[in-house]
């Protein structure tokens, strides 16, 4: 047995069991409905990489895909042109123990999550043949007349409100567990955290992609009538489960982002009167303003992943341009200079470079530049008005809104500006955030007229599974937490 | 007193609610009862007499306090310099007001730069009433990009109305 130390007191704590460590691959058939999990211990690790680039970025994109980490101890990569869902069963969690309606709770969470990616479908738990108990061995000819491909299994205990969350995955097809089987200890109030933990494992193991589920997104909610509308952040689950805010409404905030460590966020508030800049501490809700800044107006913060400063937009003299904020130093710099509007900065993961929008052209488009600033190069050279980058945390690609033809789109380009494709279209789509493992991404879809009002929609980059967060009222300008410790 | 008198305490009373107030956009039924005008409004637009001609009722509703703008510009149009004109001598002769120009934006555009885009308009205003004799120390701007429509359908006929700069005025020397 191997445990590995929390980071804070809340985490849950990831206990790892022994089991078998194989590596697979998910590969469809040539028959529609048929899809087998094939053994690929032995494959070379070009081959699997490719797996995954077809499935998710189409041929064209195989020679720019980053080759992934291959040190996990198992791995599935999904095949081109999945469109049928992986069909997986996943019977009540065992309670072991005082765990009640958690056991159920927490295994339709696990379920809704893996539903929610539009890669997996849940077999009817109805349709389960035989009992199963998380200790008994598996009766895998059960699970392979109902053609589930995964088996999840599980166990609860509850005690003192502490619970423990025990899972085990299965490999229907060729008869085998899929990895370890894992345990999570935590308080029961941090129940649907360790929901999320197993299913960022199965999601993880069959995809072969980071996991995502345990994280939180900051937005702003939004109420009241149009033309007055009261903003106010808050933040909550990924599912937007556990909502909680974090000002009241009496002054317009927007455009919360997240600190890399995923303790802090700048945003900017009219709380003077006029757009600024402030940084606030989650944990205690207490802010301030980032800096004494120049300038009329502050806005458009975003921290460099290695935090060690913060990027924004400065507005004087009804010029807007884009400065940088040492947090050690306080130093601060100006790094572009031009009569244009140069806003939505975002840095590069390894925060050498800044992805930002500038109107130099005369419309809206992207542009790369060097982080200490520099001559930045365009990068978006379709038809209409591009804005709002935002660099992949994985570094492969952009994501932006595109407005064209009278229609909003969240799209997604290389880092070089090639292989653009639109996800979605709509009247009013905007500002993209990337989920921690840099395939999914979340937006506000505004609807029109008088009535209209903005929600949470999350896409992944092939453009499957857009649905709308369900979030608590109307919500938008969302920023994705980095994954939880 | 004299009518005069009574109209600047009142005016001197409603600036202080009105002039860059925090909250002015922030409870958005606070806002709205100050002004006449109606929705996301101009503080000033419910008291004074729009006939005199030392009111700010006449200078919101007579001369006008709004300049509006074609579709992601900022250039000041024939009929927008006309009313700042008249708004610049407006300013000219009655020293002891002064103004925050408030930049506007349709819903047609992303917010950061739509926030960017009111800074450009607010300037373009600002930058006019300079040339026309206003003192720079006099004048302030503030964007609100497409945060606070005047119109609220989706269509060009609000998007007009939205597209503006709002001349806000008030008692007190500064700004």
């Amino acid at each position: 047995m191997m445990a590995r130390a929390c980071p804070t007191s809340t985490a849950p704590v990831i206990v790892t069991a022994p089991a078998t460590d194989r590596r697979h691959c998910l590969c469809r058939s040539q028959s529609r409905n048929q899809r087998r999990l094939v053994p690929t211990k032995g494959i070379p690790a070009m081959f699997r990489t490719l797996c995954l680039a077809a499935a998710l970025m189409g041929s064209a994109a195989l020679s720019a895909m980053p080759a992934l980490a291959q040190s996990g101890p198992l791995r599935i990569t999904i095949t081109d042109g999945v469109i049928e869902p992986l069909p997986f069963a996943a019977p009540v969690f065992t309670d072991e123990g005082g765990a009640g309606e958690l056991s159920a709770a927490i295994t339709q969470l696990v379920a809704a999550d893996l539903e929610g990616t539009g890669l997996f479908r849940q077999i009817d738990p109805s349709a389960y043949i035989g009992g199963t108990s998380f200790d008994a061995p598996v009766a895998y000819e059960n699970w392979k007349a109902i053609n589930a491909q995964a088996l999840i299994t599980g166990a609860v205990t509850a005690s003192g409100g502490k619970i423990q969350v025990k899972f085990r995955l299965f490999d229907v097809f060729s008869g085998q567990p899929l990895g370890e089987g894992l345990q999570f200890a935590g308080t029961e109030a941090d129940w649907r955290r360790m929901a999320h933990k197993v299913a960022d494992q199965i999601y993880s193991r069959i995809t072969g992609e980071g996991p995502y589920f345990d994280s939180r997104v900051v937005y702003v909610s939004e109420s009241g009538p149009k033309n007055a509308r009261q903003k106010r952040l808050a933040i909550s689950d990924y599912d937007g489960a556990n909502v909680q805010y974090l000002t009241d409404s009496s002054t317009i905030v927007i455009a919360p982002r997240f600190s890399p460590d995923g303790n802090r966020i700048l945003f900017t508030s009219f709380e003077t009167g006029f757009p600024r800049i402030k940084l606030m501490d989650i944990g205690s809700m207490a802010s301030k303003p980032l800096a004494d800044l120049q300038g009329n107006m502050t806005f458009a913060p975003r921290f460099s992943p290695d935090a060690s400063s913060v990027i924004f937009s400065l507005e004087q003299g009804g010029n807007t341009d884009l400065y940088a904020m040492n947090l050690r130093g306080g130093g601060i710099s100006q790094l572009t200079n031009s009569p244009a509007i140069e806003t939505a900065p975002s840095y590069s993961p390894d925060s050498s470079q800044i992805v930002f929008e500038s109107d130099r052209s005369g419309t809206q488009q992207i542009y790369v530049m060097p982080a200490g600033g520099g001559e930045p190069t365009r990068i978006s050279f379709g038809e209409g008005r591009y804005s709002t980058p935002v660099w992949s945390p994985r570094g492969d690609m952009i994501a932006f809104t595109k407005q064209n033809k009278g229609r909003f789109h969240i799209g997604v380009m290389r880092v070089d500006g090639s292989e653009e494709r639109l996800l979605t279209s709509s009247f009013l789509d905007e500002g993209p955030t990337w989920a921690p493992n840099g395939r999914v991404i979340m937006f506000t879809r505004e609807s029109a007229g008088a009535a209209g009002g903005a929600q949470l929609y999350s896409v992944d980059i092939s453009g499957r599974a857009l649905r709308a967060v369900p979030m608590k009222g109307a919500a938008s300008d969302p920023s994705w937490s980095p994954l939880l410790p | 007193m004299n009518k005069i008198t009574i109209s600047l305490l009142l005016i001197g009373a409603l600036a202080l609610s009105a002039c860059n107030n925090p909250n002015k956009y922030g409870k958005g039924a606070g806002a709205a009862g100050l002004n006449g005008a109606g929705a996301g409004g101009i503080g000033v637009g419910g008291l004074g007499d729009p006939n005199d001609p030392n009111s700010p009722a006449y200078f919101a509703q007579t001369i006008g306090d709004k300049v509006h703008f074609v579709v992601d510009q900022s250039t000041l149009t024939p009929e927008a310099r006309g009313i700042l004109t008249s708004q610049a001598n407006w300013l000219g002769q009655h020293p002891g007001y002064t103004a925050i120009i408030e930049g506007h934006a349709d819903e047609q555009g992303t917010r950061e730069y739509n926030l960017a885009l009111g800074a450009r308009r607010a300037t373009a205003v600002q930058e006019f009433l300079i040339a026309n004799g206003v003192a720079g120390n006099r004048l302030r701007t503030v964007s609100y990009g497409k945060e606070r429509p005047l119109a609220v359908c989706s269509d060009e006929q609000c998007y007009s109305q939205n597209r503006r700069a709002v001349t806000v005025i008030s008692a007190g020397a500064g700004v």
